[in-house]
């Protein structure tokens, strides 16, 4: 215990002497937190619209008008022709083209029925199909106002019609930020963990100290244990701002206990520290455990869950992801944030990130050796 | 075994792979001696005195180190030994009390052991005043001096010295061995690996490692007679000419 003592000093003082760990671990969070998650907006606004008008009619200019007041749409221009506004999509001024066939308002008033063009650009995948799925959404709301008007509905409809309310459980203005913030604090906590403790005994094999340690009685698990906790406790300060920044800036309050979250917390840092002494005892200068980490950290992301949903992706994904710690523990963090789960809802993955620190410890721990 | 013998080894040695770093040795190092280990580059020294710290793990031989066998008993080896590598091993970001407060601790010293020893060093080096300065804002000459302060700091039986005075100019050196004469009085072994020959003339044993194997081993006087040379630098060369293995 005593030599525990001596290591941990020592840690604790090399750390807070290093003035770029201390920004890392303190300053990265908080701006991260301020500004990913307003880039990571899965709304579309500003989506800019090209309007083909052949019409020039009362109704024409009604849709036109109700798609701008909708707020999700920049009118980019009003041309009277389709090759225009084709050119202002090329020049990437535009996203969607929308076209109002002449005669618009005659069909509509006397066959019941018209048609209406609309030209996604599809580079932007996402903002291409949200924007064509807002446009259709605001043309059938207008289109039933329209019917409304004319149309005498008679007592009982002569179609069937399905009409489907939904409510959204859990975050009912689908605020997204309650649902990046959590996620991205995940990541976070990945980073500081795993990362700075790779690169910390790294840089003890560079200068050679470690060969110093190695021949003195200081013992593996000591060693090992001297590195873990100083991060652990770092981890848990990081979790702690985080949690502090949300509730600040965004306004989100755990519906669930802190407790679970630190306890869940607790036990993943164990799992990340280890893989973090993994990356090392495989490393041999700071580079080496950079692009590994970095390897790792990135496949960790996106199969995450933080950015895409893991039920969307193809199988073989699936099964990966059921391997990556991020994705139990981005996925714990919503259940407890957002839903209230408590420590029994969550006790499966508990168990697992249980696991995953021990198969990743003791191979961090079998891998290192005081003898050559 | 007799007391008076803190290193043996018999037939010792390493191999990666097939090339054999160093080849079947065999000397002893009795106590309070000052036993100079000599090579070319890539000759092996290294790579034996590592197998003799617990470092590194023999092919085949066998070595013991102040009584305890190398491959079953390296930790308590551990215990009775001090090191200092060629790489410069004391924590640049730490301060100079601070790196024998971290060394003196893990060895399991008490703190008031701590303290008065710190003291001891500290006012022998003239360093009073640098106790609370940072180690990597001392020049090189002072760091070297300290790091092998640090080495001896637990009151080791047997200190390694990997070429502890390269790159130190030739004042330092001379205090530097100063520091080693000290510490062999304490009747503390040393054992000292160094590139140069003037160094060689002040160790009580000398051996030669040539291509992994010991070529010649005895005192500097017996040395210089046994090859018929006049200094230690041509027994070196000499013994050195035959090496066929490449430097590195």
């Amino acid at each position: 215990m005593r030599t525990l003592k001596f290591l941990l000093q020592k840690e604790f003082r090399q750390i807070f002497r290093d003035k770029a760990i201390i920004r890392i671990i303190f300053i990265m969070p908080v701006i991260q937190l301020l500004i990913l998650p307003l880039a990571a907006d899965y709304e579309m606004k500003n989506i800019k619209l090209s309007v083909v008008d052949h019409d020039h009619s009362e109704y024409s200019r009604q849709l036109v008008s109700k798609i701008t007041a909708s707020g999700y749409f920049i009118l980019n221009d009003y041309s009277p022709s389709f090759d225009k506004s084709m050119n202002e999509i090329e020049h990437d001024r535009s996203d969607l083209i929308m076209e109002i066939p002449a005669n618009f308002e005659k069909d509509l008033v006397k066959e019941d029925e018209a048609k209406i063009f609309v030209a996604v650009n599809a580079i932007n995948g996402v903002k291409g199909n949200l924007g064509g799925a807002y446009l259709r959404t605001i043309i059938q709301n207008y289109n039933n106002e329209v019917r409304t008007e004319w149309v005498q509905l008679p007592r009982f409809s002569p179609e069937t019609q399905i009409e489907v309310t939904s409510s959204n459980w859990f975050n009912p203005l689908m605020n997204y930020k309650y649902f990046m913030v959590p996620g991205i604090l995940v990541i976070l906590l990945t980073m500081v963990g795993a990362n700075l403790t790779a690169i910390n005994i790294v840089k003890e094999k560079e200068i050679g100290t470690i060969e110093q340690i190695n021949v003195t009685p200081v013992k593996k698990y000591h060693f090992i244990l001297g590195k873990l906790i100083p991060f652990w406790i770092l981890g848990l300060v990081v979790l702690t701002m985080g949690l502090t920044v949300a509730r600040v800036a965004y306004g989100i309050i755990p519906a669930g206990s802190f407790l679970t979250i630190y306890v869940f917390a607790a036990v993943y840092l164990l799992a990340i520290l280890g893989l973090g002494l993994l990356i090392s005892t495989y490393s041999v200068n700071q580079q080496q455990a950079m692009l590994l980490s970095f390897f790792v950290m990135m496949i960790f992301v996106l199969l995450g869950g933080l950015y895409t949903s893991i039920d969307s992706m193809p199988e073989w994904a699936q099964w990966i992801t059921r391997f990556n710690p991020v994705s139990y523990f981005v996925n714990v963090m919503r259940m407890v944030v957002l839903k209230g789960s408590t420590l029994a809802d969550i006790s499966k993955d508990l168990l697992i990130m249980g696991g995953f620190a021990v198969a990743l410890n003791g191979w961090a721990i079998l891998s290192y050796r005081k003898r050559s | 075994m007799s007391n008076d013998k803190v290193i043996t080894a018999e037939q010792l040695t390493k191999r990666f792979g097939d090339f054999t770093a160093v080849d079947h040795i065999s000397f002893e190092v009795k106590k309070g001696e000052i036993f100079g280990f000599l090579g070319a580059n890539g000759a092996g020294k290294t790579t034996a005195m590592r197998m003799l710290c617990g470092l590194s793990l023999p092919t085949s031989g066998k070595a013991t180190v102040a009584g305890f066998d190398v491959y079953k008993e390296n930790e308590k080896i551990k215990r009775n030994i001090g090191y200092m590598s060629q790489k410069f091993s004391l924590y640049d970001d730490l301060t100079v009390k601070e790196n024998m407060r971290f060394y003196g601790g893990i060895y399991g010293m008490s703190d008031k052991q701590i303290k008065d020893k710190t003291v001891f060093i500290l006012r022998h080096l003239h360093l009073e005043t640098e106790g609370d300065k940072l180690v990597k804002s001392l020049p090189l000459g002072w760091k070297q001096k300290l790091a092998f302060s640090v080495a001896i700091f637990h009151e080791p039986e047997i200190v390694f010295l990997d070429e502890p005075t390269g790159g130190v100019d030739p004042v330092t050196r001379r205090e530097f061995w100063n520091m080693i004469y000290q510490a062999a009085a304490d009747g503390i072994t040393i054992f000292v690996t160094t590139h140069y020959m003037d160094e060689a003339e002040y160790c009580n044993r000398v051996s030669i490692m040539v291509d992994g194997r010991i070529d010649a081993l005895d005192t500097p006087a017996q040395l210089k007679k046994t090859f018929e040379a006049k200094s230690m630098d041509e027994v070196f060369l000499k013994l050195a000419r035959k090496a066929v293995r490449n430097a590195d």
